[in-house]
């Protein structure tokens, strides 16, 4: 019978069925980072117990990572303890751990891919949400809490109940201007930040299979917040090829092996699929957010919702919220909406794409007088990468502060903070209230060019108008 | 690991209306910087009720009518956002044992499961008319049966709805799994054996 990608990797990694009915299921590669994996090594200790699987379990160090210099120890006492304790957690348990020296360390979600450690048909978790990143590669890759952080350490496995899959067909193509974060946040906005509760997102058609692994990424990177704990792209030639000579990827004869192994792994035509949804590529505009939840999106083009235009009460309810806690008027135009922050970063798009693209424009331009911009890459390796390249200039020509890898002013654990109720255009992940560490500051979600077009006007504006965009 | 086994919920409720309340808001990022999960229940809803208070108004958990209360009544998607498992330990080290809620986030509702937390989902009328009955009376003692999957209070029976495996898991005290998890470990073998990238070379 024809199956989902899904549906063969679940089946593969399946250990036996528990008691209340949930899987046991075997994780393959287990990505581990300051945050949420001391408390599980502390319960580990607790129980006595050792690592399983310390070769299929990797480390890195992101959130709580100073950005204008990564040097030990950290001015704040509390991260500084965070990064030993994970130090000393690794060196304890035979971990490989991408420390800061490494030359390779990032987002834990841009480290997996870069070393080749994520691969097609393989289960991934981390303590993490933003885990659903990995699904690019056509892995299922899973978030997960520190108590199954610790089932991870302990067992290689966890339990947890099979998911429902949801095909996304994205047909055509997109329009110039529109990125893969358009995509996403047009996903999100169409099926609900709750819509995908219980699913697996399998994202394909015309625009995934034309996009890059980078772009893959930045969409499933994003399918946690649409509710979906999994989202995913079937393994093809483009998922092949960036893999190739990466430093943990098979070689040899290995290689060969793997590509048809990872090719097999890939969803048969014609198997059935719990929903479909299909989008016209040509449907989706530059988005961005105007409130507290990363389904509260419009084009670039629309005006900020009425709550007195709305259906239903809820709706009514939850609009009238989201304005006051942003300070933003109904039924006015989002463009020209003044900004005092831009944040370029994050492992949604501080990829060498994203800031290659926005480079290809902003030569020329100035960060506008008042704007605070700041552009941090995702890795040291993309860091590398830009300076390379020369887009690190091109940048800080333009205004913006040019900063060193990790998780920055997406969350806020390190000192890249927002000021009391400043209003950033963020290429991150989430607007939640006081995400971006000031209880009252407030968050606009955009793709990295209009992030760069805010920045150069000010404002909240349409990149293709700022940067005359056609291609 | 004998754990409890989780049947019945009594206590006194408290309502934190609201849908899509995410973990950021549950528990803000600062109080994450940290290796343990200790003193987190200072750090609920912190950023709400500050700024409640700065309004002038009482958020419901610096309500004093409120102090003790063991079940949280909010709304739909509760949870949603990060997987910080800081955000259920916030709400147990507070001194909740279990939410009454429309609906959960998926990590949200296995990260509180695991650790003993009851995520009970009802019909938004039914939460309106626990908040109603708990606002009139803050004294009242709700029961969350979940061998009856049923809410009682004040003389009234709602239902109540959730997965039949954390229900399962909570009600014969398997809610941690990892006792289970460790008696598998030679059927995790055979299952790795057959992965070929598990044993892959190490660099
Ligand atoms: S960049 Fe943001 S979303 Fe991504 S892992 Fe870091 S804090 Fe989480």
């Amino acid at each position: 019978m024809a199956q989902s990608l899904f549906q063969k990797v679940w089946a593969a990694h399946s250990v036996r069925l528990l008691a209340n009915g949930q899987t046991q299921l075997l994780i393959g590669t287990h990505l581990i980072h300051e945050v949420t994996s001391p408390q599980a090594f502390g319960m580990l200790r607790d129980l006595g117990l050792k690592v399983a699987m310390p070769h299929r379990t990797f480390a890195t160090v992101d959130h709580i990572v100073p950005t204008d210099r990564q040097s030990e120890p950290f001015s704040d006492p509390l991260a500084d303890a965070m990064i030993r304790e994970l130090r000393k957690n690794c060196t304890a348990h035979g971990i490989t751990y991408f420390d800061l020296a490494s030359g390779r360390q990032g987002i834990v979600h841009m480290v997996g891919p870069e070393q080749g450690i994520t691969q097609p048909g393989t289960t991934i978790a981390c303590g993490d949400s933003h885990t659903s990143t990995h699904g690019a590669f056509g892995a299922i890759a899973l978030g997960i809490g520190t108590s199954q952080v610790r089932d991870v350490l302990a067992t290689q496995t966890i339990a947890l109940g099979p998911l429902k899959v949801r095909r996304i067909n994205v047909e055509g193509r997109l329009r110039p201007g529109v990125y893969a974060k358009d995509v996403i946040l047009h996903i999100i906005r169409t099926l609900g930040v709750n819509g995908g509760t219980g699913f697996a997102y399998e994202y394909g058609g015309a625009v995934f299979d034309a996009f890059s692994m980078e772009e893959r990424m930045t969409v499933c990177n994003m399918s946690i917040e649409g509710g979906a704990r999994v989202g995913y792209v079937n393994p093809d030639e483009t998922t092949f090829a960036y893999l190739k000579g990466r430093p943990y990827s098979p070689t040899g004869p290995a290689w060969d092996a793997a590509v048809a192994r990872w090719r097999a792994t890939a969803s048969d035509p014609g198997c059935q699929y719990d929903d479909v949804v299909t989008i016209l590529g040509a449907d989706i505009p530059p988005t961005v957010t105007w409130g507290i939840n990363p389904g509260q999106g419009i084009a670039i083009t629309e005006n900020i919702p009425d709550p007195a235009k709305a259906a239903a009460a809820d709706e009514q309810a939850s609009i009238t919220e989201a304005l006051a806690y942003m300070k933003l008027t109904a039924g006015a135009p989002i463009k020209g909406i003044r900004i005092d922050v831009a944040f370029l970063g994050s492992c949604t798009n501080a990829r060498l794409s994203d800031f290659k693209e926005v480079a290809k424009y902003l030569k020329g331009h100035r960060v506008a007088p008042g704007v605070k911009a700041i552009a941090v890459p995702g890795s040291q390796i993309v860091g590398r990468l830009c300076a390379e390249l020369g887009i690190d200039r091109v940048f800080r020509e333009a205004g913006f502060d040019w900063r060193e890898a990790g998780c920055s002013m997406c969350l806020a654990m390190n000192p890249d903070k927002l000021v009391g109720d400043q209003l950033c255009a963020s290429s991150s992940n989430r607007n939640f209230k006081g995400r971006q560490g000031s209880p009252t500051g407030r968050t606009l979600l955009m793709s990295p060019l209009m992030v760069a077009a805010a920045a150069v006007t000010g404002g909240v504006a349409d990149a293709r108008e700022v940067f005359g965009v056609n291609n | 690991m004998a754990l409890a086994h989780i049947t019945s919920i009594t206590g006194r409720g408290l309502n934190v209306p609201g849908n899509d309340i995410d973990t950021d808001r549950i528990i803000p990022a600062r109080f994450l910087k940290a290796v343990t999960f200790d003193g987190l229940g200072e750090g609920l809803f912190y950023d709400a009720r500050k700024a409640v208070s700065a309004a002038g108004q009482v958020h419901p958990l610096d309500d004093a009518r409120f102090r003790g209360a063991t079940i949280l009544l909010s709304g739909a998607n509760f949870g949603c956002g990060s997987s910080r498992e800081h955000a259920p330990q916030a709400i147990q080290k507070f001194g909740f044992k279990a939410i009454v809620a429309e609906s959960y986030a998926e990590i949200f509702f296995g990260n509180a499961t695991t650790i003993g937390l009851a995520c009970v989902s009802a019909d938004r009328t039914d939460i309106a008319r626990l908040a109603a009955a708990i606002a009139a009376d803050p004294a009242m003692e709700l029961a969350v049966d979940l061998v009856a999957r049923e809410i009682r209070f004040g003389g009234q029976t709602v239902k109540l709805s959730m997965r039949d495996s954390a229900r399962d898991a909570l009600v014969h005290g398997r809610w941690d799994p990892i006792g289970e998890l460790l008696d598998g470990r030679e059927a995790v073998a055979a299952t790795a054996a057959g992965l070929p990238y598990l044993a892959g070379p190490q660099k």
